[in-house]
């Protein structure tokens, strides 16, 4: 080995190759750039393939959530329940709210709007932290980034399942009886589901680009659900309003999730024969599709654009 | 005449595949399988500005309105144009001192930071084999190996065969039921211990070692050595990053010096960290 004693670099490329860049080597044997984004499908069967790892990322955080509190995960139900209690003080007992309701029903009624409301703010809070929250996971193990959003999505779900018995407790204690339309909090939920996917999705790529952003979401969620009518009838304050503008409200999802499960758990509330009601929106599940599915889509292809970059801090 | 040149050629490659790998790396006729291209990369982290802790909602809306934009991002040029290329059967060693970029290097080649200019060809999915891989501190030990297993894309009937392995392999167990604690709970040595097990449960095209063979108490070192062994016969190409001079002269015959971020030699090892232990740049 004559070679040894004269400088050779170990990285040139040799024999029938000498001479090529490294892009031109890389090409010729057919490497692909580290980190790249996959395609959309391509993409998505990769998560398909990460369901066990959301599903027990989900779990394991949910259970470890509370292991520091002494009362541990009764909190999941403790907490909603008390913010309920206050809204119950301020907005039904001082501002008179429960008036405009058929007797005895604005607990159940409040009760289901904090419970939903909370769930698709839940979404957005985590969501706006699951890539800032775990830069250390991502840099040392490859999976598809969105598991990380969808994950904290399905601990909400999960949460959410937990709330429901207390719910309805609530609701039977209310006095409202038991019915037929509640099989049709299901779809409703799961529609949700799918809109919140969505939106944490899209916070994610949002927060993991703009510290500041999480900074203004408890403003922006606080404005968001006194603007929904969690605690209020929104509706008896914007009667007087524009058409365009009672339109808009209509529209607000949160508003759309809330009548949903409102309806579906005490159609009482909507009856029309009793002196106070609600009204019941039109074409409320049409909307409630429609945020899902374009929701889940917008989010989900708005965070795979910018899957290569969430390794950056 | 063409016909003498391809059993030319054969013969080579009869010889080369005789003589053992370490002395490849010097024939300078035959063409190689590149499996890592690193093509004039920079990197660059960009750090948020201290001092900016988390207050009320309008604190923060206070502060967006009088700065318009970020003001306090600071960019840290960890890698500045490095080039090589790395073929298949090579283990080649990182060095360098704290902070010259080595652990950034790897991680940009794993795929898992971006570059700012430049690119990084690999063959197939690097993996990045690291001391500091955090995993999540709140859950048990079970949880982690579980989680660590699912996330680089293993079934849940792999991860239950391997569970057992990856335990014993990690010694957590060897003083007690340790591994149903929370990992917040470990010492650095049991941490790192259970995540280098967790990472190097699954074979590798291309793998990033970091550090990690500084990992732990003897009986560790010696167990994953051993692995470490094991995945180099299965990977295509080996990357050691370590301060440990021993064990880069041990493992790889070719050595790359990166110092502040700018590749300074990239040679046979035994010149490269003789230069280095000397301080010698070129």
């Amino acid at each position: 080995m004559s070679t040894v004693s004269e400088p050779v670099s170990l990285s040139a490329p040799r024999g029938a190759d000498a001479g090529l860049t490294p892009k031109q080597l890389a090409d010729k044997y057919g490497l692909t750039v580290s980190g790249r984004r996959p395609g959309l499908v391509a993409y998505s069967k990769q998560l398909w393939a990460r369901r066990h790892f959301i599903w027990a990322f989900a779990t394991a955080r949910l259970v470890a959530q509370y292991t520091d509190a002494k009362l541990g995960q009764l909190w999941q139900v403790v907490t909603p329940l008390l913010n309920c209690a206050v809204f119950y003080l301020v907005f039904g007992v001082i501002l008179k709210s429960k008036d405009n309701f058929p007797e005895g029903t604005y607990t159940a009624w409040l009760c289901i709007g904090v419970f939903v409301f909370q769930f698709t703010q839940n979404a957005v809070q985590s969501g706006t932290r699951a890539i800032a929250d775990n830069l250390g996971l991502i840099r040392a193990l490859h999976f598809p980034r969105a598991s990380l959003p969808i994950a904290f999505t399905v601990i909400q779900l999960q949460q959410l399942l937990i709330s429901m018995v207390v719910l309805v407790g609530v609701v039977l204690a209310s006095g409202i009886e038991i019915g037929r339309t509640w099989v049709l909090v299901l779809p409703a939920l799961l529609l949700q589901s799918a809109f919140n996917t969505g939106v944490a999705l899209m916070m994610a790529r949002i927060g993991s680009k703009t510290s500041d952003i999480s900074q203004l979401i408890p403003f922006a969620m606080r404005a968001w659900m006194f603007l929904s009518g969690v605690m209020f009838s929104i509706q008896d304050k914007i009667s007087t309003w524009p058409e365009f503008w009672q339109k808009v409200m209509q529209l607000n999802p949160a508003s759309v999730y809330m009548d949903l499960v409102r309806h579906a758990f005490a159609p009482i509330i909507y009856n029309k024969h009793l002196p106070a009601h609600q009204d019941f929106p039109p074409h409320q599940w049409k909307y409630a599709i429609a945020w899902a599915v374009g929701m889940f889509v917008v989010g989900y292809v708005f965070f795979w654009k910018a899957e290569e970059e969430y390794g950056r801090g | 005449m063409a016909d003498t040149d391809v059993r030319g050629a054969d013969l080579r490659k009869d010889l080369e595949d005789a003589l053992p790998p370490r002395r490849k790396v010097f024939d300078a006729d035959v063409a190689r399988d590149p499996t890592v291209v690193v093509d004039d990369v920079h990197i660059v982290y960009r750090v948020h500005g201290a001092g900016s802790g988390k207050g009320s909602a309008t604190s923060a809306l206070s502060r967006i309105i009088s700065r318009k934009r970020a003001s306090g991002v600071r960019e840290v040029h960890a890698v500045k144009g490095v080039s090589f290329t790395a073929y298949k059967g090579e283990a080649i060693g990182l060095i360098g001192s704290n902070g010259s970029g080595k652990s950034t290097m790897l991680a940009a080649i794993a795929g898992l930071l971006p570059t700012e200019k430049g690119g990084i060809y690999t063959n197939g999915q690097p993996s990045l084999l690291g001391v500091n891989a955090a995993l999540m501190n709140e859950l048990t030990g079970e949880r982690n190996v579980v989680l660590g297993c699912l996330a680089m894309g293993m079934s849940p009937a792999d991860v239950r065969s391997r569970y057992q392995e990856i335990v014993e392999f990690s010694g957590i167990n060897e003083k007690g039921d340790f591994i149903s604690l929370p990992m917040r709970t470990y010492s650095s040595g049991m941490g790192a211990r259970l995540r280098f097990a967790i990472a190097a449960a699954k074979t590798h095209d291309v793998l990033l070692i970091d550090e990690a063979l500084a990992t732990g108490d003897q009986a560790f070192q010696a167990r994953s050595k051993k692995r470490i062994e094991e995945l180099r016969a299965e990977a295509g190409t080996v990357f050691l990053v370590s301060h440990d001079n021993a064990s880069i002269r041990e493992t790889c015959e070719r050595t790359i010096w990166i110092e502040a971020g700018e590749l300074i030699m990239d040679g046979p090892t035994e010149d490269v960290v003789g230069a280095y232990e000397r301080g010698e740049r070129p």
